[in-house]
């Protein structure tokens, strides 16, 4: 144990150690038995990362950091660490269905997501630019190749193929933004910028225009949404429910954790940045979603204006701010999981359908289902007493106590312009014709969708646990 | 002093000339030559102002992955280089542009480099003492910044795995080389004689036969 002596300790980095381990030996195991152990290896993956996470919760109280201050533990990085690998988890058993199909036996599938799951906690936990840069990089290189995984299907190669060719491009604009910053400081540590950057000169906020646009750019929010839709709507649905939760709760910590933790001092000049950002998702979010046809397509544009809400509570730059950040992933998070699991299981004759008109008469042939969906998307627009409102309550409360009054009545005004689109599909399920009966759901989509749906329906009922561990996870940053 | 000036004077002169050959060549597979000898007259420039590690560095990386693959691409694609050449002319003047913006900034860099010589110090680290700088580099990497390695090793793997699950293809008509079964042939399994009557050729069952 030299690296100990030396002042590296390893103990913090135990669960991304045996993640990784434990990803190598699964390859080991497919490599050399073959394509068909691709159900096993996908079950291994699933205790693996069950055990990371139980590893991360025996974590020691307090912040801790190791190798030279680029690996941070505190409640912020380990809420949200597990938040992802729930997504992760959830992922793989949503996707059990897809890989058990003969031609896509693809045992690599699994494996890349736990390393994509990885790079998110590298991200998560990232205490300098080259951290935040390689842990980015890991994540988002997986996720190139799961989008394109159905390699017959010229929809998900051009999906994998349009989200690597952009990715390049953001993740260059962060490096140079992470160079300038480097540069007008002298130091890549957040702590380091921090203590620099008393005023912001006009190269610092240069650097931070593009270390941000880089950033925005993996959590999908305007102007850099474009490649959202075509990439959701290409990939195989499982993947695109990957895309929409896992990765997205990395690259918002990890945009929460820069701005907060490395930029306090600066914080007029990334709050206007943040505050455009953030209404401009919105107001696409909203409109944008009202012709779509395809339900994936809609997920996409309910995921960007999602993700504005999201950064309304970090525009306020506050601990209720960042508290409100934690808890609208968290609940996003669910309620993404929950649809994704009914828009997986909307099978006729064996083939997927997912058009919206195709959920016409849902309540008629299958109560239960539509019930759950409905529920789901009221959540979504935001209506009382389902989760998704405490989410956007706790944003709006954090951008008004800080001042940010136009931010939240905009916020207000597009929440309820989104409510129409959620609300069509309610009425497409329970006043449209029905048609054929959907094919039995199947039963580990069913369990996703219990947990999600309960936990949707039910949080109001007692949200303290939730709540107090998302407000001790935000003071860890300040 | 005068050996390191006469090496310097051999290394710079093959250098650029090399690289004007990379321009005008009219082979494009000579222009990828002339640059592989380029870079391996920079790493000798490197050598002589004790930067070995790059000068390695510079070999391993450029001129035995990049050279290399830019001689694949060239071998593979039929690409006209003649039309390529036909509007040499009409860009003309935005390379001109370029090559001036090119100029301009090395000027700025020498030029700083010239008014003010602590600046080079200021912004890189001391190189320790009595240690080679690729030992000192390996002092660094393995220790301090054991986390990037590793990192940089993981994306690495993630990148050969990506590679793999997009375009391995296992596809079961496809005749592969098996050894033992060549070497274990003999005359009889592989050699048939027929006896050919004259003016009539194959006898058609023996035909099919050998298409098989």
């Amino acid at each position: 144990m030299s690296f100990e002596t030396a002042g590296y300790l390893l103990m913090p980095v135990m669960p991304e150690l045996v993640l990784a381990l434990g990803a190598m030996a699964l390859l080991m195991l497919g490599a050399y038995r073959g394509q068909g152990t691709t159900g096993l290896v996908t079950t291994l993956a699933v205790c693996l990362l069950i055990l990371t996470g139980v590893l991360e919760l025996m974590l020691p109280a307090g912040k801790v950091s190791t190798f030279g201050g680029s690996f941070i533990i505190d409640d912020f990085a380990k809420f949200l660490k597990i938040l992802a690998l729930i997504g992760s988890v959830a992922t793989l058993v949503l996707s059990i269905e897809f890989l058990s199909d003969p031609s896509r036996r693809i045992f690599e599938y699994p494996i890349l997501v736990l390393l994509s799951t990885l790079g998110m906690m590298v991200l998560i936990s990232a205490g300098d630019l080259i951290a935040l840069y390689l842990g980015l990089e890991l994540m988002s290189l997986a996720l190139y190749v799961v989008a394109a995984s159905n390699r017959d299907n010229v929809k998900s190669t051009e999906a994998g193929l349009k989200y690597f060719v952009l990715g390049a491009l953001s993740s260059g604009m962060l490096l140079y933004g992470a160079s300038l910053i480097y540069g007008f400081t002298g130091t890549i540590s957040f702590a380091g910028v921090a203590a620099a950057t008393k005023t912001g000169s006009v190269g610092i906020v240069f650097g931070i225009v593009f270390l941000l646009a880089g950033l925005c750019f993996k959590v999908s929010a305007v102007p850099f949404h474009m490649w959202t839709p075509d990439v959701y709507e290409g990939a195989p649905t499982p993947v695109t429910a990957f895309f929409a939760s896992a990765p997205k709760v990395a690259a918002l910590a990890v945009f929460t954790r820069v701005t907060l933790t490395a930029f306090p001092g600066i914080m007029a000049q990334w709050q206007q940045i943040v505050v455009f950002v953030s209404i401009a998702s919105m107001a696409l979010g909203s409109f944008a979603a009202i012709g779509q046809k395809n339900i994936k397509r809609l997920m996409a544009y309910s995921s960007i204006g999602h993700m504005g809400f999201a950064l309304v509570g970090l525009a306020a730059g506050t601990v209720e701010g960042a508290q409100g950040v934690l808890l609208y992933l968290a609940i996003y998070v669910a309620m993404t999981l929950g649809s994704f699991a009914i828009i997986l299981a909307m099978k006729r004759n064996g083939q997927a359908v997912e058009n919206i008109s195709d959920f016409a008469g849902l309540s008629r042939t299958n109560p239960l289902l539509a019930f759950f969906f409905a529920m789901l998307l009221f959540s979504l627009a935001g209506i009382p007493p389902l989760a998704g409102f405490f989410a956007k309550f706790y944003v709006f409360i954090a951008a008004i106590k800080a001042g940010l009054f136009t931010l939240a009545v905009i916020g207000v005004v597009t929440s309820v312009v989104g409510a129409f689109y959620y609300l069509s599909i309610i009425k497409v399920m329970y006043f449209d014709e029905p048609l054929a009966r959907i094919e039995p759901m199947r039963l580990e989509l069913r369990t996703v969708l219990a947990v999600a749906g309960l936990f949707n329906l039910l949080f109001f009922v007692y949200p303290g646990p939730l709540v107090s561990v998302a407000t001790a996870a935000a003071k860890s940053l300040f | 002093m005068i050996l390191p000036a006469l090496f310097f004077y051999l290394f710079a002169g093959i250098c650029v000339a090399s690289a004007v050959m990379v321009i005008v060549a009219r082979n494009p597979v000579h222009s990828v030559l002339f640059l592989i000898l380029a870079f391996v007259n920079a790493s000798g420039l490197f050598v002589l102002m004790g930067a070995e590690f790059l000068a390695m560095i510079l070999v391993v990386v450029y001129v035995g992955a990049v050279a290399v693959l830019f001689l694949f691409v060239i071998m593979m694609l039929d690409v006209d280089f003649a039309e390529l050449r036909e509007g040499f002319i009409e860009y003309l003047p935005i390379g001109i542009v370029i090559g001036g913006v090119f100029m301009v900034e090395l000027l700025l860099v020498a030029g700083g480099w010239v008014i003010n010589p602590g600046t080079t110090k200021a912004i890189t680290s001391a190189i320790p003492a009595n240690v080679s700088n690729t030992e000192a580099l390996g002092l660094v990497l393995y220790t301090k910044y054991i986390h990037y390695f590793q990192l940089a090793g993981m994306v690495l793997l993630v990148a050969m795995i990506g590679a793999i699950v997009l375009t391995l293809r296992h596809k079961a008509k496809v005749k592969r080389q098996d050894i033992d079964v060549q070497n274990a042939r003999t005359p009889e399994l592989a050699i048939v004689v027929r006896k050919v009557a004259v003016g009539q050729g194959l006898l058609d069952a023996d035909a099919a036969e050998w298409v098989q």
